[in-house]
């Protein structure tokens, strides 16, 4: 097992560095487009019960499928992965975001308006700070169970530690198969805790849970 | 200076939560929005700041309608303290006090001195509080803050709903002390809606009892005691509300009217009849001539006659003239040490030399009968 490791680190490094692509950039985009979604949606519930109702159709799709499905539109490799991984990432983040702003004590936004602060302001000032930690909690969910369906991006040729684990299934290479998924557990805890401390970092000590 | 004029406020379009509702509040004056839930009092409070638009009427602040001002500027200006706090928990009690000052593109030096001001101002230790978080406070701190937040744009009109009611009863207590200490020096425009009458009592310059979107009656605390206008006031108040607050009974609420006066020159055996025939123990005697006919002179009692059974004495020659005078005003618990300290058992209680009243043992029984509650089972 050690030597596997002495002989081929480039290998494993090279197929991480491609994983932590495919998976960032999916939920990276996914951030960019689901937080504002999620924040516009609080304005009218019908709106949010159907962008949340796509979304979840869009997370029962196997992910194998999904690959599959998206090749008529873009083709194959990490074009294809990045957009099926952002499709998955999307539902938590969206979904986090809306209900993290809606669960904020309503005396508090009242107190706000009656202060004279702007739907904005009580947006930007008072419900995103306070919704902070269940965002967060989205994009932790969205990162970590990103980084897991990126192991199958490896069919449509998008690489990734999936590579390792299926070619180590293929030529019977054990060393290989289990470096390649003890690497793909080892980024996605990794990265979990290093979003944990950037929650904790954004997130205000006035709520933070004791 | 508040007006509302013929306010209504619906929001289904058919039933009304405030009836056509009339309210002055002069500038400066602390009044009280009081009834059961659902009368409409916290309704009334926010169409003032527009956190509710009223359906129909018209409010003006200081003459100019409400509805030609932005709503923002107008809250802004107007502070508002709600029961539960509704302090921000991810900012400094420091940034939850500068927050709308900061909004609205004050210098950030001047916003951190006038917080240091209000802290102090509300009874907290800047040092100390400034840089905490609302949830390490008690509930009572916390609405300290939310007082200060609410006067941190040092507004002319502040709006406190329920603000006390969430808090243990002393610290209620305490706050709505510190509340009255701190009007006395700022003078604000306050509207205070409770459900609590007690409260209303308190600290209301004026109260207005609500019930079903009306206002009952419009009055000062004491005049709503004594002289509730119909029956729901009378049950809402508690008739024994009054005996609660001793201090609001006067001379003038305990005092028998019905008194009966006689002229200083009248004969003693007429002082005798009218005695008898009106079953009194005392009488005022009056100088029933010259041009104030009534002005007391002194009085005569049971004992006075009996001592001097001659039928040529007059009143003027018997008459006690060291009678202890009560203002009408005085209250009730002076008028007891009085009684006490003079041994007196009639007292006649005069405004500007005429006798409205007599205060003798059987009418300050009477009153205490009157608002002491029935449950005694007697």
């Amino acid at each position: 097992m050690i030597e596997y490791i002495a002989l081929h680190w480039d290998d494993i490094l090279g197929r991480t560095g491609e994983h932590v692509y495919l998976a960032f950039t999916a939920v990276a985009l996914a951030c960019i487009v689901g937080i504002p979604v999620g924040l516009l949606i609080n304005r009218n519930e019908k709106l949010a019960n159907g962008v949340i109702g796509v979304a979840n159709v869009m997370q029962t799709v196997p992910s194998l499928a999904m690959f599959a499905l998206l090749i008529p539109l873009v083709g194959i490799r990490d074009k294809n992965a990045i957009l099926a991984l952002f499709l998955y990432a999307l539902l938590p983040i969206i979904k986090n975001t809306y209900i993290g702003i809606r669960n904020v004590d309503p005396s508090i936004i009242e107190a706000a308006k009656g202060m004279g602060m702007s739907n904005m302001q009580i947006l930007y000032k008072v419900q995103m700070p306070l919704a902070v930690p269940v965002i967060m909690g989205g994009v932790r969910i969205a990162t970590v169970t990103g980084i897991g369906v990126a192991t199958i991006a490896t069919l449509i040729g998008a690489g990734g530690l999936g590579t390792l684990i299926y070619q180590g299934i293929g030529m019977m290479n054990y060393p290989m198969m289990i470096w390649g998924a003890v690497s793909a557990a080892l980024l996605a805890l990794l990265t979990d805790f290093v979003l944990g401390l950037f929650e904790k970092k954004i997130t205000s000590k006035g709520i933070a849970a004791k | 200076m508040i007006q509302l004029i013929d306010v209504s406020k619906s929001y289904n379009g058919k039933e009304m939560v405030v009836k056509n509702l009339n309210l002055d509040i002069e500038q400066g004056e602390l009044v009280v929005l009081v009834g059961e839930s659902g009368c409409g009092k916290t309704t009334t409070m926010k169409m003032i700041n527009r956190l509710e638009e009223m359906s129909s009427g018209t409010i003006l602040i200081n003459g100019k309608d409400i509805k030609e001002v932005d709503p923002i500027e107008l809250r802004r200006n107007i502070g508002y303290v709600i029961q539960r706090i509704g302090l921000f928990p991810h900012l400094t009690v420091g940034q939850n006090i500068g927050i709308v000052p900061r909004l609205t593109k004050n210098d950030p030096e001047k916003v951190a001195k006038r917080t240091i001001e209000l802290l102090d101002m509300v009874g907290m230790q800047h040092e100390e509080y400034m840089n905490r978080f609302p949830n390490e406070l008690s509930g009572g701190q916390q609405q300290r803050v939310g007082v200060a937040r609410a006067l941190a744009n040092d507004p002319d009109i502040v709006l406190m709903d329920e603000p006390f009611s969430a808090l243990d009863p002393i610290t209620r207590d305490q706050l709505q002390n510190e509340l009255l200490k701190l009007q006395e020096e700022l003078h604000k425009t306050i509207v205070f809606v409770t459900h609590d009458i007690d409260e209303a009592i308190k600290i209301g310059d004026k109260i207005a009892v609500m019930q079903d979107g009306r206002i009952m009656q419009y009055d000062t605390p004491e005049k709503i005691l004594k002289n509730p206008a119909n029956q729901f006031i009378e049950s809402f108040v508690g008739r024994d509300r009054l005996w609660k607050t001793p201090d609001m009974l006067r001379a003038r609420d305990i005092m028998n009217k019905d008194y009966v006066r006689i002229g200083m020159n009248r004969p003693l055996a007429h002082a005798v009849e009218l005695m008898r025939e009106k079953n009194c123990e005392v009488l005022v005697v009056v100088s029933s001539s010259g041009n104030n006919p009534d002005y007391i002179q002194g009085m005569v009692g049971r004992r006075q006659i009996n001592k001097d059974y001659d039928h040529d004495v007059r009143m003027k020659d018997i008459m006690r003239t060291d009678v202890v005078i009560v203002q009408p005003d005085m209250p009730l618990n002076e008028v007891l040490q009085l009684r006490e300290k003079h041994k007196l058992r009639f007292m006649p209680v005069v405004e500007e030399g005429i006798t409205v009243g007599i205060i003798t043992e059987t009418s300050i029984l009477n009153v205490l009968t009157e608002i002491i509650p029935e449950s005694e089972g007697f």
